[in-house]
């Protein structure tokens, strides 16, 4: 079966100064690998790059099959990103933020209301503007977004940031059940412990280069 | 393209129904643009009658300007940008559902500057089809083009400042077209429809344009 991700001497800019300078990375279908490295490393950058928001300068880079070199946007609607941000419309409610992001992926209202019952956001808090929401709430929709559009490749940036001890294990479950329906998972986390338990395989970013690929026994 | 159309559409026009930004904030100064003028011309009331049609284009086209620039803001913070661009939503749908979306608000805020003028330029309304043809074209040639313009400012760190200088000229011609149709119609002259040729031309180059630029223009925003 072909890789969900096949990186091969990938260099990417941001303006003129080089993100990635010649990246690795090999993902197989239903992999976790956990992307470890300082701030500034060049892991945000390489998710980013794995959803097709940055372009690839030289190398080859292969996501799901599409040639990002080519276009990157193919690929898009089978990616799942969580990043820093949680990509939430503060005027709408938690349910419409969730519906909208679900639906432009392609699945239902339906999806988008079992997936804010996986993430426990029901009842008067679904109907809650984003704005009123405490940050690790809004770490929860934005998972509900992400997970309602059944993404083939999931992008985690940071993803325990802000989350309690009960988000964090709903986190790992989700992860858990995704890789058990085929997905692949690529987590950038300073996190140790818990994440590392997911990761079958734990890859170092430096410079922006994956200078290691150590494999967790 | 018109499914994700309806969907950005749908989605723009809650978040303003919910924030009311738009009827709480951009209506009352489209008002207030009006006031201004009737103070300033009442002194000669029938220069105010005459000019009403031009002043209220300028209005809605001030009044267009923020409501364009609300629309971009909608998606400046929290990642949002990064999130339209992860959709998977068709650049093309984005750019018809943000538009009929900037059209639709444009639409209920000059009802009530129609109003205006007839209360406070005491303009009598008449021609009705004409005023109400001329304003659906002028309409949707400012929210496309306001659109278009819209996302090349919204990348930019002036955006707030840039956006009336990038967009003011080019909807111009907009102004001017409209402005005669309604002067020609409220004073039941001869030779409205040679300027509604404008709006037409306008409204279908911006439409054809945005379509086709929108998404290189997004990604680089």
């Amino acid at each position: 079966m072909a890789e969900a991700v096949l990186l091969r001497n990938v260099v990417a800019l941001a303006g003129r100064f080089p993100v990635l300078a010649g990246a690795d990375l090999t993902v197989a279908p239903g992999q976790v690998v956990l992307l470890r490295g300082a701030n500034g490393a060049g892991k945000t950058s390489l998710l980013r790059l794995c959803a097709g928001l940055l372009p690839v300068a030289s190398g080859q880079a292969l996501v799901l099959g599409e040639d990002l070199s080519l276009d990157s946007r193919g690929v898009r609607r089978r990616v799942g990103m969580l990043g820093h941000a949680t990509q939430l419309y503060d005027d709408l409610s938690v349910r419409d933020n969730v519906r909208f992001s679900v639906r432009a992926g392609g699945g239902s209202a339906r999806d988008a209301d079992a997936a804010l019952e996986m993430v426990g956001l029901t009842g008067r808090l679904a109907d809650t503007p984003a704005s009123r929401l405490s940050a690790g709430q809004r770490r929860r929709a934005a998972l509900a977004s992400l997970v309602g559009r059944r993404p083939e490749l999931w992008l985690l940036d940071e993803p325990y940031a802000g989350l309690d001890a009960d988000a964090r294990g709903l986190l790992d479950g989700l992860v858990t059940s995704a890789v058990a329906g085929g997905a692949s998972v690529i987590i950038a986390s300073h996190e140790a412990g818990q994440v590392e338990a997911l990761a079958q395989r734990t890859v170092t970013v430096a410079g922006g280069r994956t200078t290691e690929a150590v494999l967790v026994p | 393209m018109f499914r994700d159309a309806v969907l950005v559409a749908g989605k723009d026009l809650k978040v303003e129904y919910r924030s009311r930004v738009g009827a709480q904030q951009v209506l009352p100064f489209a008002l207030v643009v009006l006031v201004i003028f009737a103070f300033t011309l009442d002194a000669n009331h029938d220069l105010l009658q005459t000019a009403a049609a031009g002043l209220y284009w300028v209005a809605v086209l001030f009044a267009g300007v923020l409501t364009v620039q609300r629309s971009f803001a909608l998606e400046a913070a929290d990642g949002l940008r990064d999130g339209l661009r992860l959709s998977g939503l068709d650049p093309a749908g984005i750019f018809l559902g943000k538009a009929a979306a900037v059209a639709g608000q444009l639409a209920v805020l000059e009802l009530f500057l129609a109003g205006g003028i007839a209360v406070l330029y005491s303009a009598s309304l008449h021609g009705i089809v004409l005023l109400v043809l001329s304003a659906v074209l002028a309409t949707v040639g400012l929210a496309a083009a306001g659109t278009v313009y819209g996302i090349v400012a919204a990348g930019l760190g002036v955006r707030e400042t840039l956006l009336p200088l990038l967009l003011l000229p080019v909807v111009a011609p907009v102004l001017l077209a409209a402005s005669k149709v309604w002067e020609i119609t409220l004073q039941s002259g001869p030779g409205a429809w040679g300027w509604m040729r404008i709006l037409v031309i306008f409204a279908v180059v911006y439409l054809a344009a945005g379509v086709l630029a929108f998404g290189p223009l997004l990604e680089e925003s």
